[in-house]
């Protein structure tokens, strides 16, 4: 098979480029308004858009993991659903809590909020546009019909969400395969490259998991911490303007210093989330994907076993073997194919993640200076203007 | 003399009895700033203080005067014959403290009695010595087994004072010890209206630990937590100029041995500010709006109730930073070694490498924010609720004022009653009586001058004493905050050191 370039950067194909242009947050669902560029001849245009929701996007993700020809591949994970839940829960508190509170403090919180609830639309939109970009760069995927309909088709694809029936398939469908999964795992593989890759992702993934949750904790105390210095601003401030002493200018210069640290801080966390959390998470569903794949070849190795056993005894027994034959071959076909393009595909997602864990921990990393020397500067200023003051 | 504690109403209409539909004052004219009996709102000072109206309720005993007191009223206000006429209702008039002629508003005009109107011209007394002393509290040590174990902490003075027989000295104390010390220091100083500074709180939960002999974090951090706040309690005392003359504060810090304290149960400073507080509420029950001839306190009062208020909140708001920054620390340092377990599960070199850098970063990172914990707390907090307790010292002092006021007042009534049952004595033949009565009233005229002199000299007291904690309170809030700062500084410099040794090690990926 001929060596494929290695392709990390899923923009710099011009025959077809993917992105969400816009998107709109409603009610209970938001719209995603999916552009393409593409020189390619199945479209009728070179640039189009179509809006789509959630949903849509999962069937499409679905349909590739319910497609035989794709057995061999990483199937890009798909997207989280948008959940604004939290927030508007928050928005709703603030809401309720508005008698209590300043109009200052109203605003200020009600500001904070509308950010949060922004920067969670963002990330929505974000990893929605992560998964069609990973399906236009795969050179298979990008093939597919039934993306091209996604793409292009400018009606609702009326896929309505699962009903009850379909989810408890599906709910039972998880159990074998894990039940398999697990089976499976035990068999040693003779190919010394998979039985590596099966006990590193095996291992991998449950860390990843671990990771993922312990990073989701330690940016919430952050962001806890960020709300404090917020109070502690607000308490200095009305501090200051009640004092009568000397007090008061040293009050109000220190709280219009906390009102900008904590902005900093706040900053801190929602960098922690995005360079750490949420790259952490993502492989999360990427080390899935990929195990999902060596499930499958796990599969067809026992069906291709089970072939080779079923030829055996049809030749023993003179019955049947030009069936088995068949049969045998066809298990033997699929199972290489799977091997084969898996081998390149777990290569591939190593490349990938190794440089996706480059560019996020260099950005973290260049972020978390760039916001401590911010604070610091703030910190040290204030102070030369309180000692000059005394 | 008594009879210029009150006002000249001129000629007898002190002992004129009332009769229906007479007017209480006949002279209206005679009260400086009041000769529109109506026009005048009912906090202005009224001159003809106690006047006729005494006779409708002095029937029975003092204390049920104020019983039944529930409602200001001006002398001057229409509606006063009414409510007179009505029967023994309220009318207490309050009474203006001080001196001879009664202006309205007296803050300005009492230049004879207060030097100053604006505490920053009091000057401060000490002489002789420079303060010049500091006081360390350390080494805990645990003394004993048990339910009667006790921590001995070691006190060291070092100063250069003359008051002292030593330059640099130690001895042993418990903390019972220092709650003595407190009571009595309040017991002799609050009531005359210093602001004695309180001492630590007891915590039954925190001390059992330590009793029970658990040598875990959470003991040692109270431990540690109440060594520094007796630290902070003895400083502030002797910074008083009054209370480190104190033979008490003296024999605390020199003597070897102390008189074990007793019953501290009921004297702790807590304790010790229940009971101002609950005499604080009974004054307030009685609701006699003690008629402030003095904007000053007034004034000052509001201030400090506001503030107490604001300090509370903004206590909670740092107590609660201490605690997220706790919990900071210890998901940190969950997420390093999670992160060490996936670099050592990452098959690229490189990259398994770079995640156990940054597991490590992690891991120096959750120290530092344990650490900006401990400041957090140390500084910040601990100085607000060193805050909002003194000022519970601030609010009671004021609260003795009014008491001192209300003795002084009931002294004066009790006098203006024994002085009408003398004028009915004198028309009776009973010598005897007479001469009672006679004897009783130079002796309530010395009361009510003691009365008076008490009054003017807390009043005095209280206004330098407001004035020290004012220009202490700037001191601490800078200094401390400015520390605080400080601390955060740090906590910056090396956040900024660790990700610059980290930058590279993630460049290094390839």
């Amino acid at each position: 098979s001929d060596p494929r370039a290695v392709n990390v950067d899923l923009q710099t194909d011009a025959t077809l480029q993917v992105d969400i242009s816009d998107a709109l947050s409603e009610r209970d669902k938001v719209k995603f308004t999916v552009h393409t560029k593409s020189t390619l001849p199945n479209f009728k245009q070179n640039e189009f858009s179509v809006v789509r929701q959630h949903e849509e996007f999962i069937w499409l993700h679905d349909s590739f993991v319910e497609n035989e020809e794709y057995a061999g591949y990483i199937i890009p994970p798909a997207p989280p659903r948008p959940d604004f839940d939290a927030s508007r829960e928050k928005l709703q508190k603030l809401g309720e809590g508005e008698g209590s509170m300043t109009k200052e403090e109203f605003t200020k919180m009600k500001q904070e909020l509308e950010a949060e609830y922004l920067a969670i639309f963002k990330k929505t939109v974000a990893m929605h546009e992560v998964f069609l970009c990973r399906v236009a760069a795969h050179p298979v995927l990008r093939k597919d019909l039934n993306f091209h309909v996604f793409l292009e088709y400018n009606q609702d694809l009326s896929v309505r969400g699962k009903n009850k029936k379909e989810k408890l398939e599906d709910f039972f469908k998880n159990v074998v395969k894990s039940a398999d999964g697990v089976l499976v795992a035990g068999v040693k593989d003779v190919d010394d490259f998979f039985e590596h890759e099966k006990t590193f992702l095996l291992e991998y993934h449950n860390r990843v998991k671990d990771a993922s949750a312990k990073s989701d904790r330690m940016i919430r105390s952050h962001k806890n911490a960020a709300d404090d210095i917020n109070r502690i601003a607000s308490s200095l401030y009305t501090l200051g303007t009640q004092d009568s002493t000397d007090l008061c200018k040293f009050f109000l210069k220190v709280s219009e210093l906390f009102e900008k640290t904590r902005k900093i801080e706040a900053r801190v966390a929602a960098d922690e989330d995005l360079k750490l959390a949420d790259l952490l998470k993502y492989y999360l569903r990427e080390s899935q994907a990929a195990k999902d794949l060596l499930y499958r070849r796990s599969r067809a190795l026992v069906d291709y076993e089970n072939a080779n056993k079923a030829l055996d005894k049809a030749r023993a027994k003179n019955r049947d073997v030009l069936q088995a034959e068949t049969s045998q071959q066809l298990c033997c076909h699929k199972f290489e194919k799977i091997s084969e393009s898996a081998k390149q595909e777990l290569i591939d997602f190593k490349t990938r993640r190794v440089a996706a864990f480059r560019k996020n921990l260099v950005e973290l990393a260049e972020l978390e200076l760039k916001h401590a020397k911010g604070n610091l500067q703030l910190l040290q200023s204030c102070l030369g203007v309180l000692k000059g003051n005394t | 003399m008594a009879d210029t504690v009150r006002d000249p109403p001129p000629d007898g209409t002190d002992f004129h009895e009332l009769e229906d539909g007479e007017e209480l004052f006949p002279e209206p004219a005679a009260a400086p700033e009041e000769s529109q009996p109506a026009s005048l709102p009912a906090e202005d000072i009224s001159t003809n203080s106690n006047g006729p109206k005494q006779d409708l309720l002095f029937d029975d005993d003092p204390e049920d005067l104020f019983a039944e007191a529930t409602e200001e009223v001006s002398l001057d206000s229409p509606e006063r014959d009414v409510l007179l006429s009505d029967g023994p209702s309220p009318a207490i008039t309050p009474i203006t403290p001080p001196t001879s002629v009664i202006t309205p508003r007296i803050g300005h005009a009492h230049d004879d009695m207060f030097t100053h109107s604006s505490f920053d011209e009091i000057e401060e007394e000490e002489g002789g010595d420079s303060f010049d002393i500091h006081i360390s509290v350390s080494d805990p040590e645990k003394v004993g087994d048990g339910m009667n174990a006790y921590m001995a902490y070691k006190v060291t003075t070092k100063t250069s004072m003359s008051l002292f027989k030593q330059k640099d000295f130690s001895v042993k104390r418990r903390f019972s010890d220092f709650l003595g010390l407190h009571s009595k220091l309040a017991s002799k100083y609050l009531h005359i209206g210093y602001i004695v500074p309180p001492a630590p709180e007891k915590s039954i939960v925190g001390m059992t630990k330590v009793k029970v002999g658990k040598e875990d974090q959470s003991s040692n951090e109270f431990v540690e937590k109440r060594r520094s706040a007796l630290e902070r309690y003895l400083m502030r005392t002797v910074k008083h100029p009054i209370l480190l003359k104190d033979p008490d504060v003296l024999q605390f810090l020199e003597s070897s041995e102390l008189p074990r304290a007793v019953s501290t149960q009921a004297l702790s400073s807590a304790g010790l500010l229940r009971m101002v507080n609950k005499a604080a509420d009974a004054v307030n029950k009685m609701t006699i709006k003690m008629n402030e001839s003095d904007a000053w306190f007034e004034e000052k009062q509001q201030h400090f109730e506001n503030l107490d208020v604001q300090l509370r909140k903004l206590h909670a708001s740092v107590e609660s930073l201490v605690c997220h920054r706790k919990e900071l620390s210890v998901n940190t340092a969950q997420f390093a070694k999670s992160a060490a377990m996936l670099g050592n599960s990452e098959d690229h070199t490189a990259l398994s490498r770079a995640l156990s850098q940054l597991a490590e970063v992690e891991e120096k990172i959750d120290q530092l924010h344990q650490d900006q914990a401990n400041g957090d707390f140390y500084l910040f907090s601990e100085l607000l609720g060193d805050y909002v307790r003194l000022l519970t010292a601030v609010k009671g002092v004021f609260e003795h004022r009014m008491k001192t006021w209300q003795k002084w007042q009931d002294s004066q009534m009790l006098l203006q009653k024994k002085r009408e049952a003398e004028a009915k004595l004198q028309f009776t033949n009973k010598p005897d009586k007479l001469q009672q009565a006679k004897d009783e009233i130079k002796e309530l005229e010395g009361k009510v001058q003691q009365g008076e002199r008490d009054f003017e000299q807390i009043s005095k007291t209280i206004r330098k004493e407001v004035s020290r904690f004012e220009k202490e309170r700037v001191k601490d809030f800078k200094t401390i905050i400015v520390k605080y700062l400080e601390s955060l500084v740090l906590t910056q410099q090396q956040l900024i050191k660790y990700w610059e040794a980290f930058l590279p090690e993630a460049k290094a990926i390839s």
